[in-house]
């Protein structure tokens, strides 16, 4: 199908109701609340917007309304489509579900509805996802105020010009970062089971009976505390027999609150922030963010920073995957051998890091318009020894040691099959996609920095298995040093940043939303801007958390001890799917 | 641990039994025992996790130190490391981890999270740092600290428990159970059980102020 670019696209033309957003700085379509389920159907079906890229919502307190903006993108690659849905500010805040036409909306709705009470109507299953049932208040709104509250933004006075700083323990009524209602009882107050609704969605499965016998289902819980679950990851499982019936993630234990720290603090504050969405893959992180203010900013990156970027991002590319292997294998039962390899790759790319940044693992490396540090020759001979000698000749020893391995190859071939429709409908991106025939890669979709000019390949498999999923990374490992040994090559001479470095940047009001191809998926910060010090709307659409909807749909009908190798599989990072 | 580490001053040990016979207290035998082969649980919270797991791989190789068994359950483990970000909803599970875990136990707040709640302790589902739960021993500051800084604060620990008497410790006084945590709950907010009468009474006093603050 031929649709046109989204520039030319006259949407208010197109379909009643909708008008332009005019705002200054503001893109895309404000669609009317009662035409959006309409409006969202015809614009996957008629225009080809098929995958779903986010959804967040924005509290415009002063304008008293909420306003829920869609981002959606076509796997064919191209420009996006932003549109807005705009409803009054008060208790209840309804909003028609997208869910029935894009799957992969189902947890991006329900954290908005957690963090802004906006309730979506037709959601199949609407409850809190970060914070638990029972927790006062939607957190995110802006006249929401947590314990710990000083100021609306950063820096704050107390702290500035004098330096003095008292303990923020001292200064709120109940001494700790809690907050309770006046004349709340402790002793009075009834707990409500807070598992009780989770258990409900998986209650559906009752008993059956089976051929005269009537089996009985299991209730799984794993985690928060469970070593496969590479973090604080909880999952429930309704078992029959070895078999999953039913399955639900739950998250939040590690909700760190990025989004409303995020809109206290100053723009450049947030950098060192995103290095710990993705710990794996801090250089990443930066990026993305840096990306979306270098939008609002129009600030243009030197060659030399560009290339840098490049360098940095493949190589933290090379050093996610290769820990995913090195995990992977721990799961599968290949306790700690394979797991070694793969770190020592990774403490020589930390090594580098370290050497540009001065930290190995939160590099902080970006800054608006550039990168903080120039790479010294030093380092820059330890990265092409890595890149054109080591890891080509290493990469290829553990392909050759692991990936034809028969017990290996009999644990992932054909499980946690996930169609590529249904790969597109949950919203999966990254290498999951890919695995799934779909090439479909920012990189070249949507090209950012200076990815137009490497030659490489996206690499594709066909058969969107658990062993393809694997083999994906081991492609694009290659194909990341294939960009690696272009860039080294071609590296100019030049400054890294543009301008003087400054702490304070005045970012000119509107919005923005930078994407960037991360290891594990597709990764975009939504940004807004209302001409101050510090972000209005901060939002982070992470891989992990996205790519997690489809868990249930991979594991049901498999056994439940794939459900850690397919787990493994989505590559999921706890600092990213909480945030 | 070296015959001269091991023998106490003081006995005279004849010369011929000198490679024969050591003579030490409990104490001793004990410590050497229990710091030489520290037992640290397979928990990780956030990103420091990631360090703890690049400590125990080969270039920094936490076997040195007797550390290298991590144990998943928290019934054979000796030391909870506390890896991370404390948020809210973990923590209820996090003290009920601690408590399943048998004595003598250690905890080792990693990083500046658990310590103090770090870069994120303004937000509103963070605990400002395990201590305010569980008796911490060893303080790692660092954002994360890096894997030396972590094998650091380990030895520490191991000089730490070189110094203790089974006299002395907690775990071994009679009386009521000192070791043994109340488990926070999730209400409105996080509720620490210890403190509810003091919530009570600030609570009251927020809904009626005292007189001369309503002036």
């Amino acid at each position: 199908m031929t649709t046109p670019a989204v520039e030319t696209l006259d949407l208010a033309a197109k379909f009643a109701g909708v008008t332009a957003d005019t705002r200054p700085g503001y893109a895309g379509w404000i669609v009317p609340a009662e035409a959006l389920t309409q409006f969202a159907s015809f614009v996957r079906d008629e225009l080809g917007y098929d995958l779903l890229s986010s959804l967040t919502a924005v509290d415009y307190l002063e304008q008293n309304q909420f306003e829920v903006v869609y981002h959606a993108y076509k796997t064919a690659g191209g420009p996006g489509l932003v549109f807005k849905v705009q409803i009054p500010r008060q208790d209840p805040a309804k909003v028609a579900s997208v869910t029935p036409i894009w799957p992969g909306a189902e947890y991006q709705e329900r954290e908005a509805y957690d963090l802004y009470g906006i309730i979506f109507e037709n959601h199949p299953d609407l409850r809190r996802i970060l914070m638990w049932e029972g927790f006062e208040g939607y957190p995110m709104r802006k006249d929401w105020k947590e314990a710990f509250y000083e100021e609306e933004a950063k820096p704050l006075k107390s702290r500035w010009p004098e330096g003095r700083h008292t303990l923020a323990e001292t200064r709120v009524p109940f001494g700790d970062n809690v907050s309770f209602k006046p004349g709340f009882d402790p002793e009075k107050w009834t707990p409500t089971d807070p598992e009780e609704l989770l258990y409900a969605t998986l209650r559906k499965y009752t008993s059956e009976t089976k051929d005269g016998i009537t089996t009985d289902h299991v209730l799984v819980n794993m985690g928060p505390q469970h070593p496969s679950t590479h973090g604080v990851f909880r999952a429930v499982a309704m078992l029959d027999g070895e078999i999953v019936v039913s399955l639900k993630p739950v998250m939040g234990y590690l909700h760190r609150n990025h989004e409303k720290i995020g809109e206290r603090n100053t723009f450049l504050q947030n950098m060192p922030y995103t290095d710990r969405l993705d710990y794996f893959n801090s250089m990443y992180n930066n990026w993305g963010y840096s990306l979306a203010v270098e939008k609002l900013l129009g600030v243009a990156v030197p060659e030399r920073a560009e290339y840098l970027r490049v360098i940095m991002g493949e190589l933290s590319r090379i050093q996610n995957h290769l820990i995913l292997f090195g995990m992977l294998w721990n799961d599968l039962g290949a306790y700690f051998t394979p797991a070694l390899y793969a770190f020592e790759e990774r403490e020589l790319i930390l090594d580098i890091f370290e050497a540009v940044s001065g930290t190995r693992m939160m590099c902080n490396y970006h800054r608006f318009g550039g990168v903080s540090r120039d790479v010294d020759a030093a380092s820059l001979e330890k990265i092409k020894g890595l890149v054109f000698e080591r890891l080509p000749r290493r990469v290829e020893e553990m392909n050759r040691l692991l990936s034809e391995n028969e017990i290996f190859v009999s644990r992932m071939k054909g499980i946690g099959y996930l169609s590529p429709e249904d790969s597109i409908a949950y919203s999966v991106t990254g290498p999951n996609l890919r695995a799934a025939g779909i090439p479909y890669d920012i990189r070249r979709a949507d090209p950012y920095g200076i990815y137009d000019r490497f030659e490489f390949d996206i690499p594709v498999r066909h058969n969107s298995d658990l062993l393809d999923r694997y083999l994906i990374r081991m492609d694009e490992i290659q194909q990341s040093l294939r960009i690696l040994r272009q860039a080294l090559q071609q590296l100019p001479e030049g400054p890294v940043l543009t301008g003087k470095p400054q702490y304070q940047v005045k970012v000119p009001a509107g919005e923005a939303y930078g994407r960037v191809e991360a290891p594990k998926g597709e990764l975009g910060y939504y940004v807004v801007s209302n001409g101050k010090g510090n972000p209005y709307r901060y939002h982070i659409r992470t891989p992990s958390f996205i790519n997690i909807t489809s868990l249930e749909k991979m594991c049901v009908g498999g056994k439940i001890a794939d459900f850690v190798t397919i787990l493994g599989m989505v590559d999921i990072v706890l600092g990213e799917l909480d945030r | 641990m070296t015959a001269n580490e091991l023998n106490t001053p003081g006995y005279e040990i004849p010369d011929d039994l000198k490679d024969v016979v050591a003579i030490t207290t409990l104490d001793k035998v004990y410590n050497f025992g229990r710091r030489s082969s520290i037992w640290p649980m397979m928990f990780g919270l956030a990103c420091c996790a990631i360090e703890m797991i690049a400590a125990q791989a080969s270039r920094y190789d936490l076997a040195r130190f007797g550390m290298e068994v991590m144990r998943p359950s928290p019934r054979q483990a000796d030391m909870m490391l506390v890896a991370g970000t404390v948020t809210k909803k973990m923590v209820p599970a996090i003290v009920r981890l601690y408590n399943q875990m048998p004595e003598p136990k250690y905890v080792v707040a990693m990083g500046a999270c658990a310590s103090g709640g770090g870069p994120f302790k303004e937000g509103y589902n963070v605990v400002a740092g395990i201590d305010k739960f569980l008796p911490v021993d060893v303080y790692i500051p660092g954002c994360p600290p890096t894997p030396q800084a972590l094998v650091y604060g380990l030895i520490k620990l191991q000089e730490k428990i070189d110094k203790q008497s089974i006299k002395t410790v907690r775990w071994y006084q009679k009386g009521a159970d000192s070791v043994e945590t109340p488990i926070p709950f999730l209400g409105p907010d996080l509720i620490d059980p210890r403190r509810i009468p003091e919530i009570k009474a600030k609570a009251a006093e927020l809904a009626n102020p005292p007189a001369e603050a309503a002036n």
